[in-house]
C-alpha cells in the first residue's frame, strides 16, 4: 500500500487537486453526517428557499447512520452506508459547494458529472468496519433533524479517518479500474 | 405422542430472554466460519488493496467481540427462523409477541441501531426495531429452535428474483446468479455470501435463498450435485474481478449456498439473496419442561 495522504478539512479546491483515484487518505477535522432522510430534508429545504442546517461549501458529508453510543463512547459503530441512494440528492449539494462524500458502492453518471463540473471527490470507507471506524471519531454532536434518530445530521470531529479515493474530480473510478484488472471472464 | 408422556411446556419469558441474547450476540460476535474465510482469503487475494480490506475486517471483528459493540452500524432488520416442535405448548402469551419483545429488548440493551420504519410510505421509525420478520416451520418433537439473523439493507437491496423458463435450465439459472452479483458491484459490501433459492414458486424461492444464508461459510449443500453447482458458481463469481469492497480482486464471494425445492412443470424460479461479509446468524434450541 502506498503511503497515506493526510488531509485536513475544510476540503478546499487546492486540496482536492492533489487527490487521485486509489489514494489512501487519512482525514482529520470536522465532517458532517447525512443519509437518506437527511438528504431528502436538506434538498426540500433548498427547494423552499431555506438555508441548509450547515454550509456545505468545502465540506465533507459521511453517509452514515451510527448505532447508539454505549456509556463512555463518543459514537456507536459508524461505517458507511451504500451511496447510490443519495445519488438523486448529491448533485444539488455539490453545486452548492460540497467537495467530499464518504460512502461505499457505485455512483450515478449524474453524480460523477457534477463532481467533474464543480470539483468534488467520492471517498470509500470500508463497509462493515463500523467498530473500527468509530475509534477515529473524537467528537459527535447532532446539529439538525434530531427526530430522525440515527439519520440525524451530526457534526463529527475525526482524527486520521481512513478512506480511499474512489472517484476523483476528473472522474477516474477505482471500481472500474480494479474490476478491469482482475476480471477473468 | 404416547399417552403416559406429560405435555412439555415453555413460558414466553424463556423465549424473550433467548431472543434478546441472540440479537446482541449476532451483532457483536462474527461467526468463526466467516473469520476463518477472511484469514484464508488473506492468503489467496491478489490485490494489495483487497488484502488490506481483509486485514481491517479481521481487526474490526476482534474489536466488536472484545469491546462488545456491533461489528456494523447497520444492525439490520431482524429475521427469525423458528422451528416449533408440535408437541410443545407455549405458555404466557403469543409466540410472535414473545419473539418481537426479545428483539425490542435486545436492540435496546445491546445499543443496536433501530432501523425499522412503520410503513413503506409513511416511514416513521418504530424506535425498537420491531416488527421482526418471522418464518415458522412446524416440526416433530417438543423443542423450539430459533435462529436470529439480522440482515443489513445494503446487501438486501441487491437481491433479485427471476422466473426463468424451464428451457433456460441450469445454465440460465447460473447466469442470472452471476449477473446479479456483477450488477451489485461494490454495493453489498463484498466479500459476500450468496444465498440462492431455486424451485418452488415465487415466494418459496426467495425464502429458500434467505434460509441458505443461515448456513455457515464452507458448509456445502449435503447433496453432491448441488454442492458442485455451489462450487462452480463461486468460481464464476470470483472471476468477475469485483473483489473485496469492489476495489478489484479475486475474492468477491466467500461462499455460494444453494437450496432447491420441487416446482411446477411450467416454472423455474431463481432467487438471489446477497449477504454482506457481516453474515450474522445465531441459534438456540430451547427444551420444554414437564409441568
Amino acid at each position: 500500500m502506498a503511503e497515506a495522504v493526510r488531509i485536513e478539512t475544510p476540503l478546499t479546491h487546492e486540496k482536492l487537486a492533489q487527490l487521485k483515484t486509489g489514494d489512501n487518505v487519512l482525514i482529520s477535522g470536522v465532517i458532517y453526517t447525512g443519509r437518506d432522510a437527511a438528504h431528502k430534508k436538506m434538498v426540500e429545504a433548498l427547494a423552499r428557499g431555506e438555508e441548509l442546517p450547515f454550509d456545505v461549501k468545502d465540506q465533507v458529508i459521511f453517509f452514515v447512520g451510527p448505532t447508539p453510543p454505549k456509556p463512555g463512547q463518543v459514537i456507536g459503530s459508524a461505517g458507511p452506508t451504500t451511496s447510490y441512494r443519495m445519488d438523486v440528492y448529491s448533485p444539488i449539494l455539490i453545486e452548492r459547494g460540497l467537495t467530499g462524500m464518504i460512502g461505499k458502492g457505485l455512483r450515478s453518471e449524474e453524480v460523477v458529472a457534477a463532481m467533474k463540473k464543480y470539483g468534488a471527490v467520492y471517498f470509500g470507507a470500508i463497509g462493515g468496519s463500523g467498530a473500527l471506524l468509530a475509534k477515529r471519531i473524537t467528537a459527535a454532536e447532532v446539529i439538525a433533524y434530531p427526530e430522525l434518530g440515527p439519520e440525524a445530521v451530526r457534526r463529527l470531529e475525526v482524527k486520521d479517518f481512513p478512506v480511499m479515493v474512489i472517484i476523483d474530480q476528473e472522474g477516474n473510478n477505482l471500481y472500474e479500474k480494479g474490476k478491469a484488472q482482475y476480471r477473468r471472464i | 405422542m404416547k399417552g403416559e408422556e406429560k405435555l412439555k411446556r415453555i413460558h414466553i419469558n424463556t423465549i424473550i430472554d433467548a431472543v434478546e441474547k441472540l440479537c446482541i450476540k449476532a451483532n457483536y460476535d462474527l461467526g468463526k466460519d466467516v473469520i476463518a474465510s477472511f484469514n484464508k482469503a488473506l492468503t489467496t487475494e491478489e490485490s494489495p488493496l483487497g488484502r488490506e480490506v481483509f486485514a481491517r475486517l479481521i481487526e474490526n471483528a476482534a474489536i466488536a467481540h472484545e469491546e462488545r459493540v456491533p461489528m456494523c452500524q447497520d444492525t439490520g432488520m431482524t429475521v427469525i427462523f423458528v422451528e416449533l416442535g408440535q408437541d410443545l405448548h407455549i405458555e404466557g402469551g403469543l409466540l410472535t409477541d414473545a419473539l418481537n419483545e426479545g428483539v425490542r429488548r435486545g436492540y435496546e440493551k445491546g445499543y443496536l441501531r433501530k432501523s425499522v420504519v412503520n410503513d413503506p410510505f409513511e416511514r416513521v421509525n418504530t424506535q425498537d426495531n420491531t416488527p421482526a420478520i418471522i418464518h415458522y416451520d412446524l416440526v416433530q418433537g417438543d423443542e423450539l429452535h430459533i435462529t436470529v439473523a439480522p440482515k443489513g439493507a445494503g446487501s438486501e437491496n441487491m437481491g433479485a428474483i427471476k422466473m426463468c423458463k424451464p428451457s433456460d435450465g441450469l445454465e440460465g439459472v447460473m447466469q442470472f446468479v452471476v449477473d446479479t452479483v456483477d450488477k451489485a458491484g461494490g454495493n453489498p459490501c463484498p466479500p459476500i455470501i450468496v444465498g440462492v433459492g431455486v424451485g418452488g414458486n415465487m415466494e418459496k424461492a426467495t425464502l429458500l435463498a434467505k434460509k441458505a444464508l443461515t448456513r455457515d461459510v464452507g458448509v456445502h449443500n449435503p447433496e453432491e450435485r448441488l454442492a458442485k453447482i455451489e462450487e462452480e458458481l463461486l468460481e464464476r463469481i470470483n472471476k468477475l474481478g469485483i473483489g473485496p469492497q469492489g476495489f478489484g480482486g479475486v475474492n468477491t464471494a466467500l461462499a455460494v449456498n444453494l437450496e432447491v425445492y420441487p416446482t411446477h412443470i411450467a416454472m423455474l424460479p431463481v432467487a438471489v439473496n446477497i449477504n454482506c461479509h457481516a453474515a450474522r446468524h445465531k441459534e438456540i434450541t430451547l427444551k420444554g419442561r414437564e409441568e
